[in-house]
């Protein structure tokens, strides 16, 4: 399989994102016209300057028209997609291939999500009922299904897991509480994490990430072309996408301690960006902590942790802000929130930030010592049954 | 006599759950004395009870059923064939016609007769669920269950050598159809009624058979009014020993299903050559007279009426309310649940009823639910039908899921991994959400998951694996 990358050939110009959370102040065409405007002015363009438009969003809105509509675009590309919750990753891949091929100049990735509007709790069911017999678990339910099964094959005891959950959790709220866009700006005590309501499993309400609206938009040109909008672009090292034949489900031999799909789209990423040992290399990453044993699960599959020893790193506090490799510094879908469209670019736009040296309190010290590249992951499905996307971006260009 | 029709196998299927009567006097500040009832689950139906009593009674039986009857008072539909859903279930041909005969208890008396009488291998299932209003003397007195019976030719277990039937009109229990309890006339009345109706069937039934009382072995008197199986078991004539305890100290009266049921029980310790008289007080008098063979010594294990009849199952009052119907109680937050779709449950028949996965010709590996290009090799449409209800699993991972709709909260989902192969993940029921541990041995139950837009979802589920006794 060929998988050639566009290592270096686009660079983000422009970003911009809104505030994450219950947003009942703001619609899905304010959310969008709100996220448009900051990139467009972190770019230094007008909208008229973008050539074509790539919208993601899940459940808020179809067709183009969706962003065309309210930002009054004339007569110009806008395709909108979806690909569950790496919806707004997919969105940028997109604009990138089309930046990389020469097809147009300048391109907008978008996304945005208005989940709380609904008045449900956790997030609408996106499948069709048809015949009746799928188990239609929820979400954390989906993903509680890791924490026995990783307890079991790695003989951790069961108190210990919850720990390292109960740390994840902990650790990304303590991150989003230095982050003013955050859903969740307060740092929560171990305490009260892991004693808050059962949800799913061992998973209690302080293992989920928070259901949000928002939006978060990226503006894309040609690598050679980038520092006519700005001093310190960001340059795409890589971008991968798999989707896994959804196995786990019905394939005894899958055991609900791994996301394979994020296992070949990092292999993916990495051959295209050229890291050896991500652990080392890498500044930062923004990961898919939709649930707490999500993390957990993948510092092993994105290669920052052996198998097995994931629990260890994370009470260890390896994934910390001023750890060895922080994880998730803006606090993660866990604080952020998780506007399902957005968060893909959401991930991007801390990337953005930090390796710009713009992070503010929660800057990470290893920009300044020289770290230049940035992960984002970003998930979509549930284990054994997903999709995954991995992207490399960085600050100097090879 | 090899060739004689009779009673080919049985099966019966008594739900897991018991309301202690005593919390019915608890929670409404009166007695409604002692023991238990057996209760149908949030998740069961008449429909699915009988599915798994059917299921009890094929097991290991050679001869397919071609005709099958389902009795029931308590249909979970009307003007659509509720005996389909149990025909899909248990995988019959298309050629095997299914019909209800469905209304009152004593269509199991009709159900059974005319299975007995027919020509070809013929199935009659008989199911009931029993309610009243709180307080009531039918929401303690009732119980929930199913039994099944094959009638054919071949190695028989019991023949039937005598019947009488009597047939009255009177006033002693109705009920109007939308209703949802019944109606009963004042209690001797009805006691006035049926007993000289019981006593004269069975003298009747008797002559016919060419027996004396003395010579029956055991004998059943079972119907929704109480007081007179009482007097008619009393009055029978037979040995005092003869008379078969009537299990509604435990389980309560199954009404539709009782009579079977109690039939059933007596057939699990009958010895060969004995004689087993069944009187059916329902609206007039049904009796049939039985002598059992030496093929009923020659059985292999199997689950008894008497282990099902004991359960560790325990259902609180309020529990019991809210599965009835009786309570609403406040959802989640959630998205309502949908009824399936016609089309796609029809297209699914093989799998949503009779959980038929396929097998991959060219590897081996299996498949739940069926799929057209193996998960293993890759082989695109090289499947054949693989029907996996009877294969028990153990479990592989699971989770609670508290957040999910559910009519009795919270819902166990577990990935089950059946022996042989093969993976699939489902609700489980009848199950302690505290007790699941990975590795847990489990089999598969006929339910009916949800009700929704007035369509009844059914599909299967896993429970934990009882050992046989």
């Amino acid at each position: 399989m060929a998988s050639n990358g566009i290592r270096d050939r686009v660079a983000i110009v422009g970003m911009g994102c809104t505030s994450f959370g219950e947003r009942w102040d703001k619609g899905v065409n304010d959310l969008l016209i709100d996220a448009s405007k900051d990139a467009l002015a972190s770019a230094g363009v007008e909208l008229k300057d973008i050539d074509a438009f790539w919208l993601g969003t899940l459940f808020s809105g179809q067709s183009g028209l969706t962003l065309s509509r309210p930002l009054k675009i004339d007569y110009k590309p806008v395709s909108r997609l979806e690909n569950y919750c790496a919806t707004g990753s997919e969105a940028f891949r997109n604009a990138c291939y089309a930046i990389a091929s020469g097809a147009y100049d300048v391109a907008m990735a978008i996304g945005v999500e208005k989940l709380k509007d609904s008045g449900f709790s956790g997030l609408p069911s996106t499948r069709s009922v048809g015949d009746g017999t799928s188990a239609g678990l929820t979400a954390p339910a989906m993903f509680s299904l890791l924490a026995p099964a990783y307890a079991k094959k790695y003989g951790v005891e069961e108190s210990v897991l919850k720990d390292a959950m109960t740390r994840i959790a902990w650790k990304n709220h303590k991150n989003g509480a230095l982050n003013p866009r955050a859903q969740f700006r307060k740092e929560v005590s171990k305490d009260t994490i892991a004693c808050s309501p059962l949800v799913a499993g061992p998973l209690g309400i302080f293992d989920c990430s928070g259901v949000s609206d928002g939006s978060a938009a990226a503006i894309i040109v040609r690598a050679e072309e980038a520092h006519r909008y700005t001093d310190k672009p960001l340059y795409v090292k890589a971008l991968s996408f798999v989707a896994g034949p959804a196995a786990g489900p019905i394939d005894p031999d899958y055991d609900y301690t791994t996301f394979q799909e994020v296992v070949a789209s990092a292999a993916d990423a990495y051959a295209q960006a050229g890291i050896k040992d991500p652990r080392q290399e890498l500044a930062m990453a923004e990961v898919h902590d939709c649930f707490t044993p999500t993390e957990l699960v993948l510092m092993e599959d994105l290669g920052f942790a052996a198998r097995g020893t994931g629990w260890k790193e994370v009470l260890a506090g390896t994934f910390d802000l001023d750890g060895e490799l922080a994880v998730n510094p803006d606090g993660g879908l866990k604080s952020f929130g998780h506007p399902i469209g957005a968060s893909g670019l959401r991930m991007l736009f801390e990337c953005w930030l930090q390796l710009r040296g713009e992070a503010g309190q929660r800057q990470i010290a290893s920009v300044a010592r020289g770290r230049t590249l940035a992960l984002t992951h970003n998930l979509g499905g549930a284990p054994g049954e997903c999709v995954s996307f991995v992207s490399v971006v960085g600050s100097e260009r090879s | 006599m090899a060739s004689a029709r009779g009673l080919l196998a049985y099966g019966a299927y008594v739900p897991y759950a018991r309301l202690d009567r005593k919390s019915i006097g608890e929670a409404l500040g009166a007695s409604a004395g002692s023991g238990t009832r057996a209760v149908a689950s949030y998740d069961e139906d008449t429909t699915s009870m009988g599915v798994e009593a059917a299921r009890a009674a094929l097991r290991g039986v050679r001869a397919i059923p071609e005709l099958l009857y389902f009795a029931t008072s308590d249909p979970p539909y009307l003007d659509k064939t509720n005996a389909n859903a149990i025909h899909a279930a248990l995988d019959l041909p298309p050629s095997a016609m299914a019909i209800d005969v469905a209304g009152s208890v004593r269509s199991a008396a009709g159900a059974l007769r005319a299975a007995l009488d027919a020509r070809v291998p013929a199935l009659a299932v008989l199911s009931d669920i029993r309610s009243g209003l709180p307080g009531g003397g039918d929401e303690k007195d009732g119980g929930d269950g199913a039994v099944a019976f094959l009638f054919g030719e071949g190695d028989i277990l019991a023949e039937a050598i005598g019947h009488a039937s009597l047939t009255a009109e009177f006033l002693d229990r109705w009920r109007i159809p939308g209703e949802a309890h019944s109606r009963q006339w004042e209690e001797r009345f009805g006691e006035f009624a049926y007993v000289p109706l019981g006593e004269g069937a069975l003298v009747e039934a008797l002559k016919h058979a060419g027996i004396t009382a003395q010579a029956v072995d055991h004998l059943i008197v079972a119907g929704p009014h109480g007081r007179s199986n009482k007097r008619v078991a009393a009055s029978a004539g037979t040995r005092k020993e003869a008379v078969v305890e009537d299990r509604t100290g435990v389980i309560g009266n199954t009404g539709t299903a009782h009579a079977g049921l109690l039939l059933a029980d007596v057939l699990d310790r009958a010895k060969a050559e004995q004689v087993i008289a069944v009187v059916s007080l329902a609206d007039g008098a049904d009796v049939t007279v039985w002598r059992t063979t030496a093929a009923l010594g020659a059985r292999g294990p199997r689950t008894t009426v008497a282990a099902q009849v004991t359960s560790p199952g325990r259902v609180s009052y309020a529990t019991f309310l809210t599965w009835r119907g009786v309570i609403r109680r406040e959802p989640p937050r959630r998205p309502d649940p949908q009824a399936p779709e016609a089309p796609a449950a029809f297209r699914a028949e093989g799998w949503k009823f009779a959980f038929t996965g396929s097998r991959c010709q060219a590897c081996g590996a299996r498949h739940l639910p069926p799929q057209r290009v193996c998960v293993k090799c890759h082989a695109m449409d090289r499947m054949a039908p693989e029907r996996l209800a009877d294969v028990p699993g153990k479990i592989a991972t699971f989770t609670v899921d508290r957040l999910a709709f559910s009519p009795s909260p919270p819902v166990v989902v577990a990935v089950i991994d059946f022996d042989g192969g093969g993976r699939f993940q489902c609700e489980m029921t009848d199950v302690d959400p505290k007790a699941v541990k990975i590795g847990d041995r489990v089999t598969m139950t006929f339910r009916r998951l949800i009700t929704a837009g007035g369509v009844h979802n059914y599909f299967w589920k896993a429970r934990p694996t009882t050992p046989e006794k």
